[in-house]
């Protein structure tokens, strides 16, 4: 049984997208089933969210869109990873990892 | 590098919006063909598989929407259509848009043309370069705090000065020029050969004067404006070296002033020129003379980076040498020096800040009205906000919707403002040229545009910002739930507050118009001392050859014309005149009385108006003679030497003992002059002369003339003539004659007294002008606005006056009921207004002529004709809600 599926945090939906892109490219669907598959289901990611980050992120620069083929012979399209999007992962990494560290000693306080 | 991507993605989304929304639809049908791929193969029926994949991605349009929404560019794409919806919504309701568009173009325009004014005059920097080192130059010669400059001194100044570029002095005069066709009159501007280098101006062909043409015995020299010499010599180069006749001399002209040129000065005198000839080469004996003042002033411009204050410490330093080295013309004598821009503008500052002043509350009136216009609107339009939220727009895009819609409106009047105030610019201009300085430099420039462009944006956020305080989260919601019938409250309030608003705008620009409509009345009503109706002023110039005669045959000359233009049929009375002349001509001289102590100095004599003149003068001028007699036909130069004072001069010198038979002495002459006659006071200096300050007033024979000063006389003589009926014809029988007499001989600069007068009025004029049609427009303004509002409010309470009149109200309870409450609000406006204009009128008090800016009277009536306004703009609608079908009403409800 996975566990419940959880809202995402503000600012952590652009990190799971270009974490999700860092194995390769994918097309929505791919990375919408990337993002639930490694956070254990935790997190699922609806088109009405996913889209509009994939195209504001696009034309942040931190991913590329191409036409390609999918799997199964159909039309598809595919995001990737660029230069610019691989900086922001490690910008993102690093914030999330303050963020985490603070709510964890901000509950472990007495 | 991901701002290139970013400028690419924006550039793409605006441009290829088509293509981007194909990409767009292809990419979500692929990712719903996958879901379902996904879904059959997890073993759905291909039918529910597709209903699964439709419910999990939800409806396409509206991701769609969220997918634009986050777009670079999308803001424009969205203010584009809500542009596009705000023109259908406009479109709609024609006579809203219409009047609301006018209303703001009348108030847009009427400032964009008034700032087009402030702006060519008050702001632009004057067209010389490095303006900003000029400075205009007088002397102070105590009482006067600018006075005409000494040559003599002028040139010590330029010696003796460490701060000064260069100084320039200059001075009108006038030529006849003849022998190139026909005798004509030529308007001479005398200036020093470093005038137009300092003033940056190179001449169109030729030269400037050089330094040696600028001194006395050089070669006479000319330069011509480019405008005589278009007219005259059809811009031919060849006119360089040709010699012109000038009063008789031959003048070598050496270049052409160009077009562009423009210098005025008002309070120096300075005006263009036809002709200009070098200052130094002037063979008087008054250049000589370091205690004439021979209408000099001068130009200087500032060394870099010296300041006002550095200059007038060199210049006090200077004065100061001058005094001790010539006590007795330059004792107590100052330099003053004021920027030329200001020296050029300062008299029309208050006038064009009053009225800019003036037409800001026009401008308020007009938001307040569209704003009102807006506001009863938006009540209509509340079930459409109501849908739109319910479809999913946020309270954001409706206020931002408002906002475009009110900047459309202010962009529309804002253009055809900008329209009007071109046209009305020229048109005031036009019909009051010699009121402001500068004139000829108004035009809408890149400030202007600015200017109208900020205003109409402000206009549109002071109006806009009134309907969107309705569009409240809570109201909506309530809205879509019952149409909302009876109107709030608190709109009421709203509008009651504009409608107070707009009276008590419209009436501080009533009583400031008033007041200077009282005042210009007033004006007109002073008696000058003489009788300005049908007196003619003009000059006739001599011959060259006249001056070279011998003084008695000069002084017959001149009588000979005197009596020839004297028997004139429609003549009735002839004055030949020299030196000054009411509100035309100043001329001043130092005396002291006969049996007093002569003061050591001439500076520090006291001043009398002197007026050199031939018998007729009295009759022609219709002044009147108080006691003893005028100068008569027998005070020539052989006789006695007399003298004819004003009653003011007999007061202040003469308290107590009888003046006549007394004798003064006057500067420079050595003549005893005896007082044989005392005159009433003549306003020199314009109506509106200040009675305590105004000099006192000394009349002398024009033929006891002394002959060192008679050859400088004889180049032109001043005449006044009554005549029958002020109608041109009489000039014409005037030019004939003279021309008969002698054809080198020329009558010019003709002008009727009256004409003479009204132009000293003509600021004046130009404000009240200006301030009458400000007011009239916000009085039409502010009519249309209370008519608007009460026709609005009686509609509103359609069913409540129904209801009344149901149960028994007669029609004039109804029409009592409506004025009773708009003529509380009108009251309210009323007493507002006359508080605030008790403090705009302040402003104005120094421009009021003999009224007080507290006068009753234009009070009471600015307050009558306002609550009157007020009352029949709300009868239409009072007597439209006592129509009212009790049954119609009620049926609605």
């Amino acid at each position: 049984m996975s566990p419940e599926p959880t809202t995402l945090l503000q600012g952590t939906l652009d990190l799971l997208i270009l974490k999700s892109l860092v194995a390769g490219e994918k097309h929505g669907l791919g990375i919408s089933r990337r993002i639930e598959q490694i956070t254990g289901g935790t997190f699922v990611v609806k088109p009405g969210s996913l889209f509009p980050a994939l195209h504001r992120m696009e034309e942040e620069g931190w991913i590329s869109a191409f036409w390609g083929d999918s799997e199964n012979n159909r039309r598809a399209k595919y995001y990737r990873l660029t230069k610019a999007g691989q900086k922001q992962l490690e910008i993102e990494k690093k914030r999330w990892g303050r963020i985490s560290w603070a709510i964890a000693q901000a509950l472990e306080a007495s | 590098m991901p701002l290139l991507v970013k400028v690419r993605s924006f550039l793409r989304n605006i441009l290829l919006a088509r293509h981007v929304e194909t990409d767009l639809d292809e990419e979500l049908r692929s990712h719903l063909d996958m879901l379902t791929e996904e879904n059959t193969r997890a073993g759905m029926p291909l039918q529910e598989a597709r209903r699964a994949a439709r419910l999990e991605v939800g409806s396409i349009d509206r991701l769609k929407e969220q997918v634009y929404e986050v777009q670079a560019g999308n803001w424009l794409h969205s203010i584009a259509s809500d542009c596009r919806y705000g023109v259908r919504q406009l479109r709609k309701n024609p006579g809203f848009a219409t009047v609301a568009i006018l209303t703001l173009a009348l108030g847009i325009g009427a400032n964009t043309a008034l700032f087009s004014v402030v702006n060519g005059v008050l702001l632009n920097p004057l067209p010389y370069p490095h303006a900003e080192e000029l400075v205009s130059i007088a002397q102070k010669l105590p009482p006067f705090d600018q006075f005409a400059v000494s040559y003599p001194d002028f040139l010590d100044w330029t010696r003796m000065n460490h701060t000064f570029q260069a100084l320039a002095a200059y001075r009108q005069n006038n030529f006849n020029l003849t022998g190139s066709g026909e005798a004509q009159r030529l308007k001479a501007t005398q200036v020093s050969a470093s005038f137009f280098p300092l003033l940056g101006v190179s001449p169109l062909i030729g030269r400037n004067f050089l330094p040696e043409e600028d001194r006395r015995g050089a070669a006479h020299v000319v330069m011509l404006s480019a405008a005589l010499w278009k007219s005259k010599f059809s811009a031919s180069p060849e006119i360089l070296s040709k010699t012109l006749t000038l009063d008789g001399e031959g003048y070598i002209v050496i270049g052409v002033v160009p077009e562009s040129f423009y210098f005025c000065c008002e309070s120096t005198n300075f005006r263009l020129g036809d002709v200009y000839v070098p200052i130094g080469a002037w063979d008087v004996p008054w250049m000589q003379d370091r205690g004439a003042h021979p209408g000099i002033f001068a130009v200087g411009r500032l060394k870099v980076g010296t300041t006002l204050e550095q200059a007038h410490a060199d210049t006090d330093q200077i004065a100061h040498n001058l005094a001790a080295a010539y006590p007795d013309s330059d004792k107590n004598v100052g330099i003053v020096l004021v920027p030329l821009k200001q020296a050029m503008v300062a008299n029309s500052r208050p006038m064009l800040l009053l009225l800019l002043a003036a037409v800001g509350l026009v401008f308020l009136i007009a938001c307040v009205n569209v704003a009102n216009l807006l506001l009863a609107r938006s009540t209509g339009r509340v079930q459409e906000f109501a849908v739109r939220t319910a479809l999913g727009a946020t309270r954001r895009r409706l206020v931002r919707q408002l906002l475009i819609e009110s900047a459309l409106l202010a962009a529309m009047g804002g253009s055809i403002g900008l329209v009007l105030a071109a046209w009305g610019t020229r048109a005031a201009l036009a019909a009051l040229p010699e009121a402001l300085p500068r004139a000829n430099e108004v035009r809408l420039d890149a400030h202007v545009l600015l200017f109208t462009l900020i205003v109409s944006a402000t206009a549109a956020l002071l109006f806009g910002l009134t309907p969107v305080l309705k569009v409240s989260a809570d109201t909506i919601h309530k809205n879509l739930k019952e149409r909302q019938r009876w109107a709030s409250g608190s709109q009421h309030r709203i509008q009651r507050t504009f409608v107070v608003a707009e009276i008590s705008l419209a009436v501080v620009l009533l009583s400031a118009a008033g007041l200077t409509i009282r005042s210009l009345a007033n004006l007109w009503s002073v008696n000058p001392g003489f009788d300005p109706r049908n007196v003619l002023a003009f000059n006739v110039a001599s011959p060259g050859s006249t001056a070279k005669e011998e003084p008695d045959e000069i002084r017959g000359y001149l009588n000979q014309l005197t009596d020839a233009i004297a028997s004139i049929p429609g003549v009735t009375a002839a004055g030949r005149t020299a030196g000054a002349l009411p509100m035309a001509g100043d001329n001043e001289v130092g005396f002291w009385i006969e049996g007093q102590v002569r003061p050591s100095t001439t500076s520090e004599m006291p001043n009398a108006l002197n007026y050199f003149v031939g018998p007729g003068y009295l009759k022609a001028m219709g002044i009147r003679l108080l006691r003893g007699r005028f100068i008569s036909e027998q005070d020539n130069i052989h006789s006695r030497f007399v003298a004819v004072i004003d009653d003011r001069f007999e007061r202040q010198y003469f308290p107590n003992r009888n003046p006549l038979g007394e004798h003064i002495h006057l500067a420079g002459l050595d003549e005893l002059f005896e007082i044989v006659g005392v005159v009433g006071h003549v306003n020199q200096n314009g109506l509106d002369e200040n009675e305590r300050s105004a000099a006192v007033q000394l009349y002398n024979s024009i033929d006891q003339i002394p002959d060192k000063f008679i050859a400088a006389m004889a180049k032109s003589a001043c005449f006044v003539v009554r005549t029958e009926a002020s109608d041109n014809g009489i000039t014409s029988a005037i030019r004939q004659t003279v021309a008969k007499m002698n054809d080198q001989q020329v009558a010019y600069d003709f002008a009727w007294m009256e004409e003479i007068i009204s132009g000293s009025l003509a600021a004046r004029r130009f404000t009240m002008f200006l301030l009458g049609a400000f007011a009239t427009l916000a009085l039409l303004l502010a009519t249309i606005g209370v008519y608007g509002v009460f026709s609005y409010v009686v509609g509103q309470r359609t069913q409540e006056i129904g209801i009344r009149m149901a149960l028994g109200a007669e029609r004039s309870n109804v029409v009592l009921m409506v004025l009773g409450e708009a003529g509380k609000i009108a009251m309210l406006g009323v007493g507002v207004g006359l508080l605030a204009s008790l403090g705009f009128c302040r402003l104005i008090a120094s421009m009021l002529f003999r009224v007080s800016s507290y006068d009753p009277i234009t009070l009471v009536s600015v307050a009558i004709v306002l609550s009157a306004v007020a009352l029949v703009a709300c009868y239409v609608p009072a007597r439209r809600a006592s129509h009212v079908d009790p049954i119609r009403a009620l049926r609605y409800e």
